[in-house]
């Protein structure tokens, strides 16, 4: 499958920008800008991106605490995201939820998720709606190697394939639940086993390669598309943080293993590439870098000169009328 | 008029609610085969043993155009898909802005008496008022269940519908025409002057039956039923309480608490009502014990006519 320049082209402006943003998030948590915290997407960038390459208008995704990668690669408003991660009244929710917990339904993103493997049903709730409305829009719903041990992880599997939903299962394995390696949690160590048991195609992936997380996330979304019912795609990849900012539990993952994981840096290897193939100019590359800094500081401009919410606030939005 | 039971009056809401609705979708490990075969396979599903996945798909479904009716048949199941209504259901409008409505409906068999022991007799409503999102309504009456759920379909909430196992076979006049039961609307079931009767649920025809042998002995009681715990009508319960100035809650839960324990504290906390109190108010209560199997026992532990009829005399003579 041949990515058309263009394509490849706004794929690395979508990867540096997760990438700007999230590093702005983790720098202003460090001023004391963001009351709460930050699950940073440094270092999964390409799977986000990959995947949402792929969406149209009217699928929808479900994300996780883990989600701003995902939100801006399904085309979030940065500033309305950050302006939610410092708790002003401007933010997506009204600073009512904070990082763990954007949406945008009117771009189809139903929401980040707190609690892990939680989103899953809710996916495939999302896919059923999208299978009765018959128009060939699907759903994604992205979690981690950790949400896999979740009962709600083999409830969605189960239902999903029973009922041929168009949902995609999309499993960034990070290696890691906050430290416990997936080795140790995962009976016999395949997640790609666990789909086939549910009578699932699948694949595994390199989650730090765009271009195949692209290719791969096609080939299951079109076969999706078409009717065929759900497809689970593990993308193997590597968080550069800790498990959240600021570092509240200790980062006992091995250091040598983050040497190795940033040498395949998602963003460094696809710039790499494309000054190879001749697609992009190092000129080029600095104008798109100047950009999106623009982009991230207009962000946190925004976020910052916004106002905050009036305490009676929290009291609006318990139900709707 | 017609009579007709519970079970078919909450039946016939949804059968109504599915004709005017064509984006309602039936979600439950049993579906009845009337509701199936009126509107197909699509809308009325038969999911597997998945109480997570299956309310967690109804959020997705709310979440997406639709609006579904997740049946999880008994309380006791409702504790294994805890998340998806507490955490996701509940706060998921809130967390999100207020971005858009999750409207569904929740609904749970209840109650003991059936002498099905302590997981399958739970009546868990109060542990269900305390997650603020939610809507809990709790019918008593083929009337009520029908226009309940009726309006229940229609809001744009996360709803739980708690439904006494014991009610199903009770008949009673339901309209033919169409009709709904609001939300926050207490009914007053008998009107009195001595001592308000707050009940709940299937203790609603226990404290008119002790309404009706208390009259003998020349005591006028009240019997209010709030039918709706989220939200309750504070004001029909204040008005009647000022007016009797005595006060009786009978709530089959635990009652450490319980919804009794709320009820009352509303009434207690309210100066102008307080004044007008000529006795504590009392709770008649399930005691604080999960629901034993064996029918001397489990008709121990919920609240007896005895027990209701013993509290009105009390709070009466004091």
């Amino acid at each position: 499958m041949a990515i058309d320049n263009d394509t490849l082209v706004r794929l690395y402006r979508t990867m540096l920008t997760i990438r700007r943003f999230d590093e702005r998030a983790c720098q202003e948590v460090k001023n004391g800008a963001v009351p709460g915290l930050v699950h940073p997407y440094i270092g999964q960038e390409a799977v986000a991106t990959g995947v949402c390459a792929n969406l149209e208008e009217g699928d929808r995704i479900i994300s996780n605490h883990r989600g701003h990668g995902h939100l801006i690669a399904k085309g979030a408003d940065v500033r309305r995201m950050m302006a939610e991660i410092f708790g002003k009244k401007t933010g997506y929710c009204k600073g009512k939820g904070g990082s763990m917990h954007i949406a945008d339904f009117s771009i189809g993103i139903l929401g980040a998720n707190g609690i892990v493997g939680a989103g899953l049903p809710i996916a495939t709730g999302a896919a059923l709606a999208a299978k009765l409305d018959g128009k060939g829009k699907i759903a994604v719903v992205f979690f981690g190697d950790g949400a896999c041990q979740e009962g709600e992880f083999q409830e969605a599997m189960n239902l999903a394939s029973i009922w041929r939903l168009p949902l995609l299962f999309a499993c960034e394995n990070n290696m890691y639940g906050v430290n416990t390696v997936y080795t140790y949690a995962i009976a016999g160590g395949d997640l790609v086993k666990r789909a086939l048991a549910y009578d699932m195609p699948t694949i595994s992936v390199d989650g730090n390669d765009v271009i195949a997380v692209c290719e791969a996330a096609k080939s299951a979304i079109d076969r999706i598309r078409g009717g065929r019912g759900p497809y689970f795609i593990e993308f193997k990849t590597y968080r550069w943080s800790g498990h959240f900012v600021p570092p509240a539990i200790p980062d006992l993952r091995p250091k040598e293993e983050l040497e190795v994981w940033k040498k395949r840096c998602p963003i460094v290897r696809f710039e790499r590439k494309l000054l190879e193939d001749g697609i992009i100019t190092p000129p080029e590359l600095q104008k798109i870098e100047r950009q999106v800094m623009e982009l991230i500081e207009e962000a946190v401009t925004y976020a910052r000169e916004s106002p905050l919410p009036a305490p009676e606030d929290a009291l609006a939005d318990v139900y709707s009328a | 008029m017609k009579e007709i039971g519970y079970a078919r009056a909450a039946d016939e809401a949804v059968q109504e609610e599915f004709r005017r609705n064509s984006k309602l979708v039936y979600l439950a490990t049993d579906t009845q085969p009337e509701l199936r075969s009126e509107f197909g396979e699509d809308r009325v599903r038969v999911t597997p043993i998945s109480e997570s996945v299956f309310v967690g798909t109804a959020i997705g479904l709310a979440g997406s155009g639709y609006r579904a009716i997740a049946d999880l048949r008994m309380a006791t199941f409702g504790f294994v898909a805890m998340d998806q209504m507490v955490n996701q259901a509940a706060k998921i409008t809130y967390m999100f802005g207020g971005q858009t409505h999750f409207p569904m409906l929740i609904r749970m068999s209840f109650g003991a008496g059936m002498h099905w022991a302590a997981q399958h007799s739970i009546s868990p409503y109060s542990m269900y008022m305390n997650v603020p999102g939610l809507k809990i309504i709790l019918p008593s009456t083929p009337y009520d269940i029908k226009g309940l759920l009726k309006t229940a379909l229609r809001d744009n909430n996360p709803v739980i519908s708690f439904e006494h196992t014991l009610l199903a076979p009770l008949s009673g006049e339901v309209p033919e025409e169409e009709y709904t039961v609001l939300f926050g609307r207490a009914d007053i079931k008998k009107e009195g002057t001595d001592v308000t009767v707050v009940a709940l649920s299937r203790m609603v025809h226990e404290a008119l039956a002790v309404a009706e042998e208390v009259a003998k002995q020349g005591i006028s009681v009240e019997v209010i039923d709030p039918r709706t715990l989220v939200p309750l009508d504070r004001e029909t319960i204040g008005n009647s309480v000022s007016k009797t100035g005595r006060l009786v809650v009978v709530d089959e839960a635990c009652q450490t608490c319980s919804a009794a324990s709320e009820i009352i504290s509303l009434i207690v906390e309210n100066d102008n009502i307080f004044r007008r109190l000529k006795a504590p108010p009392k709770r008649v209560c399930g005691l604080d014990v999960p629901i034993p199997y064996s029918p001397p026992m489990e008709r121990y532990v919920i609240p007896s006519r005895e027990r209701i009829s013993a509290a009105v005399r009390q709070v009466c003579h004091s």
